[in-house]
């Protein structure tokens, strides 16, 4: 009898890699910038801070294109929520309320388009690009204006935003010789703890596994007595609802709502899902991955701020050149695997 | 319900667009029994499994199932496994990307009890499972990194797995080599005697007699009778199968000629593709079929795949009418007037979701590139001829290929290739999996192609079929061509030369 093994998996080589490349971008950026302060903790703490919301709903994603699905609509689901949050806020809604209303709004969009996608069997593009229209929209009609989140407008919410919570270590003396401790926001504890729930569902329940199912071939999950029209419209659910506190996330970082908020978040997205290892074919790829997406994008946006002289549109092309680069190496380790049967 | 009767089905009947499948059909199952469901291609054995386990909405006919009161009527195929029903299907329906214990336990893994997947005893429990089974395999690697022939034990693996009362094994030797069979035949024994009840749908016609009890015929959609194997014997089979007293196969016997003197069509040498075919010398004359006999995996379809370019040799020369080619990808070589069928249908042949008519022209089409379009008229003229000659049986030419039986999907691609009026053949497995009518005509029409002057090679694991067909044979062993047969032709020398005795006995 036959009988083929692999050596180490290609899925942990693409892993590795792009730690290694985080590793690399952020060595390179301390390097080049040690003078401006970017070895400091906070550095790496400030890429947390600005990349919690996407974090979040980063891994929803990650969740749905494990399933060979796509969702491009948690852009706009994000500025919706932010919108949503300082309106009803304004007009005088507590801010636990408002954050429950949120997540409910969450559950009830992923269900009309987990619905749509899983037991109509509509393209997921399709629908979700339907969903990205009408979230925009309707942020619009919210209002058209921007809307801070002030002092005035809800005190907790104020104080929740500003809460630091300070590292007890890490810390360096400023230029007047005050001692600088560094901080992480309440979004970075959202943000991780979404991560390891996340990664722990991957990993550890049957639900979790059965999205790889999914992905690697929904007429045998089916054949194996898996609900796969189930599966897909729960995992439209569970990503609207990270891609919602996400929003919420980005709330509490952005203290407004506007209707040009979180454009293009959800490419962001799929592109910090991509260079993770996640394949948009279904089937592969770890929220662990897609987290250090997150960080080399953030990494990339922090070097060019940290410069002060590039143009703000380097991040995009240095994303761009990484998406290419990644998809390349995917398909030359498919390439290797389909051969070596 | 008769005493040790755990599964009856009456008066089934369904229709899909424009055919009905299955018209009043009954099947009764008992316990401990293998009881083998015979029928050519499109006689609606597949449809009625579908039925059984719940795929197919059926729109009239009872199922009863020992020891649930009143009909039973599955809705999926979750429902069918917790009446007990389960299937391996004639395709591996596994999740490549997931472990082998995975695949043996989706859905159904065992729990820790914090409602969490309890890995290591699923993974123990597996190897557990898969050593009893005898099927050496590392269960916490992907299904992917083995072969075929594994992935198909893992199913029928699953499905022994899930303690059921009625086993259907739909086709499950088809990607497996004599030395698996005979495997999954004592564990099917083994099951047997345990009093589950196993359907075996198969064409193996010798594969029946050596495990079965029990025959039930069907007949486009229709039921022609249910029979102990001892009643009915090989010819009496095939007749009610085919529905009459036809010996096709036998008409064939024989009827190659020796084309060695005709001119070379095609000469390779050293031909090799890193890792799957060491270098081999291969020569075919005009009008010539030539057959590859070879276990599973010996290198059989390789050996083509170098020669078409689908691998792209790595070292060595080929000659086509004398002329020596370069062949880098498969367009160059169907340029080169070469054809080739790949054996697997579902992955490399059919595009399932285009009609019949485009699937055949793709071919020519692809030849003749993508801006000189064929005209709509010439594209239904080649697909009605094509549909024709190879008696493809569908409502129309527009049918989408998808609705089509595995037998008429076969017939499809190789009229694909027929169309492109190929000079040098290849046919990898074009019998696999499809009915001896069918086969038998395959078999002519191989003949009578060679009789045109094309030449083809023929791959195929039934070595009786290349005996009818071929003039010579390249034996293949460990991806390696280890010799010629070209006259004393018998099973018996085939094997000899297959299992190569001279070196290790």
């Amino acid at each position: 009898m036959k009988t083929k093994k692999s050596g180490i998996n290609s899925n942990t080589i693409l892993l590795l890699i792009t730690i290694g490349l985080f590793i690399v971008l952020y060595a390179g950026g301390c390097i080049a910038y040690g003078y401006k302060g970017f070895t400091h903790l906070q550095t790496f703490l400030n890429i947390l801070i600005t990349n919690a919301g996407l974090i979040c709903v980063s891994c929803g994603l990650t969740l749905v294109m494990l399933t060979a699905g796509i969702d491009i609509s948690v852009g706009a689901l994000v500025a919706m929520d932010c919108m949503m949050l300082a309106v009803g806020m304004r007009s005088g809604i507590g801010a636990l309320p408002m954050i429950l209303i949120v997540l409910a709004v969450g559950i009830g969009f992923g269900c009309l388009q987990g619905f749509l996608i899983g037991y109509l069997q509509i393209q997921p593009f399709i629908v979700s690009m339907a969903g990205m229209f009408f979230c925009r929209g309707m942020t619009a009609v919210i209002s058209t204006e921007q809307v801070s989140i002030t002092q005035d407008i809800n005190k907790a919410f104020y104080t929740l935003a500003n809460l630091k919570i300070v590292i007890p270590f890490g810390g360096y003396a400023n230029k007047k010789g005050m001692i600088m401790q560094p901080y992480i926001r309440i979004t970075v504890v959202i943000a991780l703890l979404v991560l390891v729930a996340v990664f722990l569902m991957l990993r550890y329940t049957r639900f979790g596994r059965s999205l790889y199912a999914v992905g690697g071939n929904a007429t045998s999950a089916a054949m194996m007595g898996l609900n796969v029209k189930a599966i897909k419209m729960k995992v439209h659910v569970l990503c609207s609802v990270l891609a919602s506190i996400g929003g919420i996330c980005y709330c509490l970082n952005t203290m407004a709502g506007s209707v040009s908020q979180a454009l293009g978040l959800e490419m962001d997205a799929i592109s910090s899902a991509v260079i993770g290892g996640t394949l948009l074919t279904g089937g592969v790829g770890n929220v662990f991955g897609t987290f250090f997406g997150v960080l080399i994008n953030g990494t990339i946006s922090s070097i060019v701020k940290t410069n002060g002289k590039l143009a703000s549109s380097w991040p995009n092309i240095l994303t761009a050149i990484l998406l290419f680069v990644f998809i390349v190496i995917q398909s030359i380790f498919a390439a290797v695997r389909k051969r070596g049967k | 319900m008769e005493e040790n009767v755990v599964l009856t089905a009456r008066g089934i009947t369904m229709t899909f667009p424009g055919v009905r499948a299955l018209e009043n059909v009954d099947f009764t199952l008992r316990q401990g029994e293998i009881h083998a469901l015979m029928g050519e291609n499109g006689a609606g054995k597949s449809t009625l499994i579908k039925c059984l386990t719940g795929i197919n909405d059926f729109e009239a006919g009872e199922i009863h199932i020992a020891g649930i009161d009143g009909p039973v009527k599955n809705h999926s195929t979750r429902e069918a496994q917790n009446v007990g029903i389960s299937t391996v299907y004639q395709e591996v329906n596994l999740c490549p990307n997931l472990s082998v214990a995975e695949n043996l336990f989706i859905g159904r893994e065992p729990m820790t009890k914090l409602h969490t997947i309890d890995r290591k005893s699923y993974n123990s429990r597996s190897q557990k499972i898969m050593d009893e089974l005898g099927i050496s395999v590392d269960v916490t690697q992907n299904l992917e990194n083995y072969s075929l022939a594994i992935q198909q034990m893992v199913a029928i693996a699953r499905a022994v797995d899930m303690e059921c009362k009625v086993l259907i094994l739909d086709e499950p030797t088809s990607s497996l080599d004599d030395e698996e069979v005979e495997k999954l035949f004592v564990l099917m024994r083994r099951l047997r005697s345990q009093g589950v009840g196993i359907i075996f749908v198969t064409h193996f016609l010798e594969q029946v007699y050596a495990v079965c009890d029990r025959i039930t015929v069907l007949r486009d959609g229709h039921f022609v009778g249910e029979y102990p194997i001892a009643d009915l014997p090989r010819v009496k089979l095939v007749a009610a199968m085919m529905g009459k007293d036809l010996n096709d196969l036998e008409e064939i016997q024989k009827e190659s000629k020796d084309a060695t003197n005709e001119p070379l069509e095609i000469s390779a040498r050293g031909l090799s593709h890193t890792g799957t075919v060491k270098p081999f010398d291969f020569d075919i004359h005009k009008g010539e079929v030539v057959g590859v006999a070879g276990l599973l995996g010996s290198g059989r379809s390789e050996l083509a795949r170098a020669i078409y370019g689908a691998d792209k040799a790595n070292t060595g020369t080929l000659e086509v009418d004398g002329k020596e080619v370069r062949i880098n990808q498969p367009i160059d070589a169907m340029n080169l007037g070469m054809g080739m069928l790949p054996d697997d249908r579902k992955a490399e042949g059919i595009i399932a979701d285009l009609s019949i008519r485009e699937n055949i022209i793709l071919a020519l089409q692809a030849r003749k590139g993508m801006f000189r379009l064929l005209s709509r008229a010439k594209q239904e003229q080649i697909a009605d001829e094509m549909i024709k000659m190879l008696q493809v049986k569908t409502p129309g030419r527009e049918t989408l290929i998808r609705q089509l039986s595995g037998g008429n999907q076969q017939k499809v691609i190789l009229g694909r290739w027929l169309a492109t009026n190929p000079d040098f053949l290849i046919l990898d497995e074009p019998t696999r999996g499809i009915d001896v009518g069918t086969k038998a005509e395959i078999q002519k029409l191989i003949l009578k192609l060679a009789a045109e002057g094309k030449s083809i090679l023929f791959i195929s694991s039934e070595i009786s079929e290349m005996l009818r067909t071929c003039s010579r044979m390249a034996i293949m062993r460990d991806g390696q061509k280890v010799g010629e047969l070209d006259h004393d032709l018998s099973q018996e020398s085939v094997m000899k030369a297959i299992a190569g005795g001279e070196q290790e006995s």
